[in-house]
C-alpha cells in the first residue's frame, strides 16, 4: 500500500477497506501469532481447509481400534472421547459465553442416570438407544434452561456458587435417592409407600443395557469407541458452525462485555440460557455413552472431583477453543492413565523410554532460543550428570551400580540409551534397602519444587537451574520404574502441571490471550 | 418411636427448650468455624478478586500441624506442658505454619499470573492445582488414615463434658471454639481498621490500581493478606480437630466448600459479612440436622441460600458493584 505511486481504486471485497490501514488492522493478529518453529507450523496448517483438517484428524482417530486390538487401550481412547465431549459442552458456557457454570456435572449425571433408568431392568423399561438418547438429551436441555434461570439476576462468582449448589444438590439426590419419601420426611405423615428407590443410592444402577438400535447391540470396545468418536465429531462440527454463526458472535459479545451487548439490543438472558442449555445437551450425551460403556450409573462418577477434571481440561486446552478442548482431554486423560501404576498402558509408556527424552528435547528445542542457550543448557546438563556420577562413584561406589529397570521389573541393558543413562544418572543398586518408596516421594517433591522455582526465574538464572532440574527429571523417570507403587503421585503431578501451565501460558494451549483495550 | 400427632411429625424431645438450645450452641460453634474460614476467602477476594480454592487445603495442613504439636508434646493422655499452654502452642504453631504456607502459595501460584495479567479463570485453575498437590502431599507423607486428636483425654475429660447453665449445655470445647473465634475476629477488625497496613488493605480492596499509584506497595499488602487469611484457616483447622476429634487429608474440601458459600452469602469481600454468613450457615445446618433430616442437610442449606442470593444478588452484606461504562 505504501509503495503505491498513485491513488488506487477501492479494492474488491475481502481486501482492506477504504479508511482502514491494513497494517493497523492486522496488528493484533501479528502480536498474537506465534513466531519460530511453532508459528511456521501453525501457518502451514492454516492453509489446509478446515474441513480437510477435521476429516483427516477424525479419520486418523477412527483408525485407533484398527491399529491396536488391546481392549484396554481402546477403553482409554473411549473414555478420552467422553471427556472430550464433556469439555466441548462445558466450553460453550465457559469459553464462548463466559458463564462460570459449576453445576455442569449435573447434566452429565442426568444423562447417565436418565439413560440408565430408561434402558435397564431397574424399572423394567428397555428402550432402544435411538429412543432413550433423544429423550434424555432433550430432558437435559430443559433442565439446563431451568437451572440457568438464576443467571438472569446473578453474575460472575455469584452465578458460580449457585450453580455449584445445583451440582451438590444433584449429587446428594443421587446418594439419597434410594429412599425418597415426600421431601425427606420419612416419619409417619400418613403416607403408605414412604420410600421409593429411584437412583439406587450409593450403589447406583447396575445392569444397564448396551446401546441397542434396530436389532443390533453395541457390545465390543471398538463399537463404543466409534460411537463416542462420532458423537465428538458431530458435536464438534455443530459447535464450530454455531460459533461462527450470529449466535456464536453474540456469545462472544456477551463474554467480552455483557452490558455493551445488552445496549446493542442483544437478548442476553436468552443467550445465557441457550449457552447453558446447549452445553447441558452435550454433557448429557456424554453421560449416556458413559452409562452404556460402564453398563451402569454410579454416583461417584458424577461428583465434584470429576467436575474439576473437566474444568482443568477446558482451561488447559484454552477456553473458547474447540480444538483446545479436545487436545486438553487427550493430554489430561491419557496423562492420568499413563501415570496410573500397574496398568498395561503405563507399562507401555515406561518401555517407550525414548518418547520421554525426545519429548523433553523437543520442548527445549522449541522454547530455548537462540541456539547458544540450547547448547549451553544441554551441554551443562550432560556435564552436570557426568560430574555428579564421578563424584558419587568415587565416594560411594555402590551408589552408581544400579541397573536400568524395564516395566517387567527385570534389569536390562536398555540398549545404548540405557548404558548412556547409567553413566549419567546416579542410580544406586538395591534401591529398596536404601530409601525405596519414601525417598522416591521426596525426589518427586524436590522435582516439583524446582520446576515451580523455574517459573519464577528469568534469564541466566533460569537456564542455570534448568540444568539440575533436567537431570533430576531423568532420575525420577528412571526411578519411577523401580517404584511402581506411586499411585498417589498422579494427582500430585496433575496439580503441579496445572500450576506450571497456568504460569507459563495463562490462556491455555490453544487459547488466544485477551487483548486489553485501555 | 412415638410421634406427637398434635404437631405433625416432630418427636416430643425435639420440641423441648433444651433441645433447641443444644442445636443453637452446636450451630454457633460450627458457624464460628465456617466464619473463620470464610474470612480467608473474603479477604483474598476483596483484594485480588480471586477465589482461592486452595484455602480448604491450608486449613487441612493447619489441622495436621496442630496434631503434630500435640503428639510432640506427649499427646492427650500425658501432655508434658499444662493443657492451656498446649492448646495455645497448637494454635500458635498452626497459625504460623499455615500463614507461611499461604504466602508460599501466593508467591508460586498466583503472583506470576497477576504479573502476566492472566484472564480471571486462570488463577482459579492454579488454585485447583495447588489444592490437588496439597491433598496428595498430605496423603503421601501423613497417610490417608484418620489422625485422632482424641480431645476426650485432655485434662481428664473436663473439656468435653458439658456445663449446665439452666437448660443450656455448653462444653469447654465449644466455649474454646466460640471465644477463640470471637477473639481472632476482634484482633482482625482492629488490625484492619486501626493500623497502617489495615488501611492499605482497605485501599487495595477498593481499587488495586489506584492504591498502587498512591504509593502503596500492593505486593506487600497481598502477601500480608494471604498470611493473615491462611493463619485464620490454620486456627480453624486446629479447632476443627479439637471439636470433631480427628483430621484427614480430605478434611479441607468440604469445609472449604461450605466456608466459601458462607463468604458469598455474607457478601464476598466484606469482613462482617463473612462472619454473619458463617454463623448463618452453621445455624441452618444445625437446625436442618436437628429438626429435619441429616441426609438432606446440605440440600436444605443450599436451597435456602439460593433463595437468599436471588433476593440479594450480592450477598447479605455485599454492596452491588456499580458498573462503569
Amino acid at each position: 500500500m505504501a509503495d503505491a505511486p498513485t491513488p488506487q481504486p477501492p479494492e474488491p471485497a475481502g481486501g482492506p477497506q477504504i479508511g482502514v490501514d491494513e497494517w493497523v488492522s492486522r496488528s493484533a493478529e501479528r502480536i498474537l501469532g506465534r513466531s519460530g518453529l511453532l508459528g511456521r507450523a501453525e501457518k502451514e496448517l492454516r492453509r489446509v481447509p478446515a474441513v480437510v483438517r477435521f476429516l483427516a484428524v477424525g479419520g486418523l482417530a477412527a483408525l485407533i481400534p484398527v491399529i491396536t486390538s488391546d481392549p484396554y487401550l481402546i477403553r482409554v481412547a473411549t473414555v478420552t472421547a467422553v471427556f472430550a465431549l464433556l469439555a466441548l459442552g462445558l466450553n460453550v458456557a465457559v469459553g464462548f459465553a463466559g458463564l462460570l457454570d459449576l453445576g455442569y456435572i449435573a447434566y452429565y449425571g442426568f444423562g447417565a442416570y436418565g439413560y440408565a433408568m430408561l434402558s435397564s431392568s431397574k424399572f423394567g423399561i428397555h428402550w432402544q438407544a435411538w429412543q432413550s438418547i433423544p429423550v434424555v438429551v432433550a430432558g437435559a436441555i430443559v433442565l439446563g434452561f431451568f437451572l440457568a434461570l438464576p443467571s438472569r439476576r446473578l453474575i460472575g462468582d455469584y452465578l458460580a456458587i449457585v450453580t455449584l449448589f445445583f451440582g451438590q444438590i444433584f449429587y446428594t439426590l443421587l446418594i439419597q435417592g434410594y429412599k425418597i419419601s415426600l421431601l425427606g420426611i420419612n416419619k409417619d405423615v400418613g403416607l403408605k409407600s414412604a420410600n421409593w428407590d429411584v437412583t439406587g443410592g450409593p450403589n447406583g444402577i447396575a445392569n444397564v443395557d448396551g446401546f441397542r438400535a434396530f436389532g443390533g447391540t453395541a457390545s465390543s470396545e471398538r463399537a463404543y469407541f466409534w460411537i463416542a468418536l462420532s458423537a465428538v465429531a458431530v458435536v464438534y462440527a455443530v459447535l464450530h458452525l454455531a460459533n461462527r454463526s450470529r449466535t456464536g458472535r453474540a456469545w462472544r459479545a456477551l463474554n467480552d462485555d455483557a452490558l455493551a451487548a445488552q445496549v446493542m439490543s442483544m437478548p442476553i438472558n436468552w443467550l445465557k440460557l441457550l449457552a447453558i442449555g446447549v452445553g447441558a445437551g452435550a454433557g448429557a450425551l456424554a453421560g449416556t455413552i458413559n452409562a452404556a460403556l460402564l453398563q451402569g450409573a454410579f454416583p461417584d462418577d458424577y461428583n465434584t472431583m470429576v467436575l474439576i477434571i473437566i474444568y482443568a481440561i477446558v482451561i488447559l486446552g484454552g477456553a473458547g477453543s474447540l480444538t483446545g478442548a479436545v487436545l486438553g482431554a487427550i493430554v489430561v486423560n491419557v496423562g492420568l492413565e499413563a501415570l496410573r501404576p500397574g496398568t498395561e498402558f503405563s507399562n507401555w509408556t515406561s518401555n517407550g523410554r525414548g518418547l520421554f527424552y525426545v519429548t523433553i528435547l523437543l520442548i527445549l528445542l522449541v522454547r530455548l532460543r537462540p541456539w547458544r542457550r540450547l547448547v549451553a543448557v544441554l551441554g551443562g546438563t550432560i556435564a552436570f550428570g557426568l560430574v555428579l556420577h564421578a563424584i558419587v562413584g568415587a565416594a560411594w561406589p555402590r551408589g552408581v551400580h544400579g541397573g536400568i529397570l524395564n516395566s517387567a521389573g527385570t534389569f536390562s541393558s536398555g540398549g545404548w540409551i540405557g548404558s548412556a543413562l547409567r553413566h549419567w544418572l546416579v542410580l544406586p543398586s538395591g534401591t529398596y534397602e536404601i530409601g525405596g518408596y519414601t525417598a522416591f516421594n521426596y525426589l518427586i517433591c524436590l522435582l516439583i519444587a524446582m520446576i515451580l522455582c523455574l517459573t519464577l526465574l528469568k534469564g541466566w538464572r533460569r537456564d542455570l537451574l534448568m540444568i539440575p532440574t533436567l537431570w533430576l527429571a531423568g532420575l525420577v523417570y528412571e526411578a519411577r520404574l523401580i517404584e511402581e507403587g506411586s499411585g498417589a503421585t498422579r494427582f500430585l503431578l496433575l496439580g503441579a502441571a496445572l500450576i506450571v501451565v497456568m504460569a507459563v501460558r495463562p490462556q491455555g494451549f490453544l487459547g488466544r490471550p485477551r487483548v486489553e483495550i485501555v | 418411636m412415638h410421634s406427637l400427632q398434635l404437631v405433625g411429625y416432630f418427636q416430643s424431645y425435639q420440641l423441648t427448650w433444651s433441645y433447641f438450645l443444644d442445636q443453637l450452641v452446636a450451630g454457633l460453634t460450627l458457624g464460628s468455624l465456617y466464619g473463620l474460614m470464610a474470612l480467608g476467602y473474603s479477604m483474598v477476594y476483596g483484594i485480588l478478586k480471586l477465589l482461592n480454592f486452595a484455602h480448604g487445603e491450608v486449613f487441612m495442613i493447619g489441622s495436621y500441624i496442630g496434631y503434630f504439636v500435640l503428639v510432640a508434646l506427649g499427646g492427650t493422655t500425658n501432655p508434658t506442658v499444662p493443657v492451656a499452654l498446649l492448646i495455645i502452642l497448637m494454635f500458635g504453631a498452626a497459625m504460623i505454619g499455615s500463614g507461611v504456607l499461604g504466602v508460599v502459595i501466593e508467591r508460586f501460584a498466583y503472583r506470576p499470573l497477576r504479573v502476566a495479567k492472566a484472564p480471571r479463570i486462570a488463577p482459579l485453575i492454579s488454585a485447583l492445582g495447588v489444592s490437588f498437590c496439597l491433598q496428595q502431599l498430605a496423603s503421601i507423607f501423613f497417610g490417608t488414615e484418620y489422625k485422632q486428636y482424641n480431645p476426650f483425654g485432655l485434662s481428664g475429660g473436663t473439656l468435653t463434658t458439658p456445663w449446665h447453665i439452666g437448660s443450656l449445655e455448653v462444653s469447654w470445647m465449644q466455649m474454646i471454639v466460640i471465644l477463640t473465634t470471637a477473639f481472632l475476629m476482634l484482633v482482625l477488625w482492629q488490625l484492619v481498621t486501626r493500623t497502617q497496613i489495615g488501611r492499605a488493605m482497605r485501599a487495595a480492596s477498593f481499587d488495586l490500581e489506584a492504591a498502587s499509584m498512591m504509593g502503596i506497595d500492593v505486593d506487600r499488602v497481598v502477601v500480608f493478606t494471604f498470611f493473615v487469611g491462611s493463619a485464620l484457616a490454620g486456627a480453624g483447622g486446629v479447632m476443627n480437630g479439637l471439636y470433631l476429634s480427628n483430621t484427614f487429608p480430605l478434611v479441607g474440601f468440604n469445609v472449604g466448600l461450605i466456608a466459601f458459600t458462607a463468604a458469598v452469602v455474607g457478601g464476598i469481600g466484606s469482613i462482617p459479612g463473612a462472619m454473619v454468613g458463617g454463623v448463618t450457615i452453621g445455624l441452618l445446618k444445625a437446625f436442618a440436622i436437628g429438626y429435619w433430616s441429616s441426609a438432606y442437610q446440605d440440600v436444605i442449606v443450599f436451597c435456602i441460600l439460593i433463595v437468599v442470593l436471588l433476593i440479594r444478588p450480592s450477598g447479605i452484606f455485599g454492596v452491588p458493584a456499580p458498573q462503569k461504562v
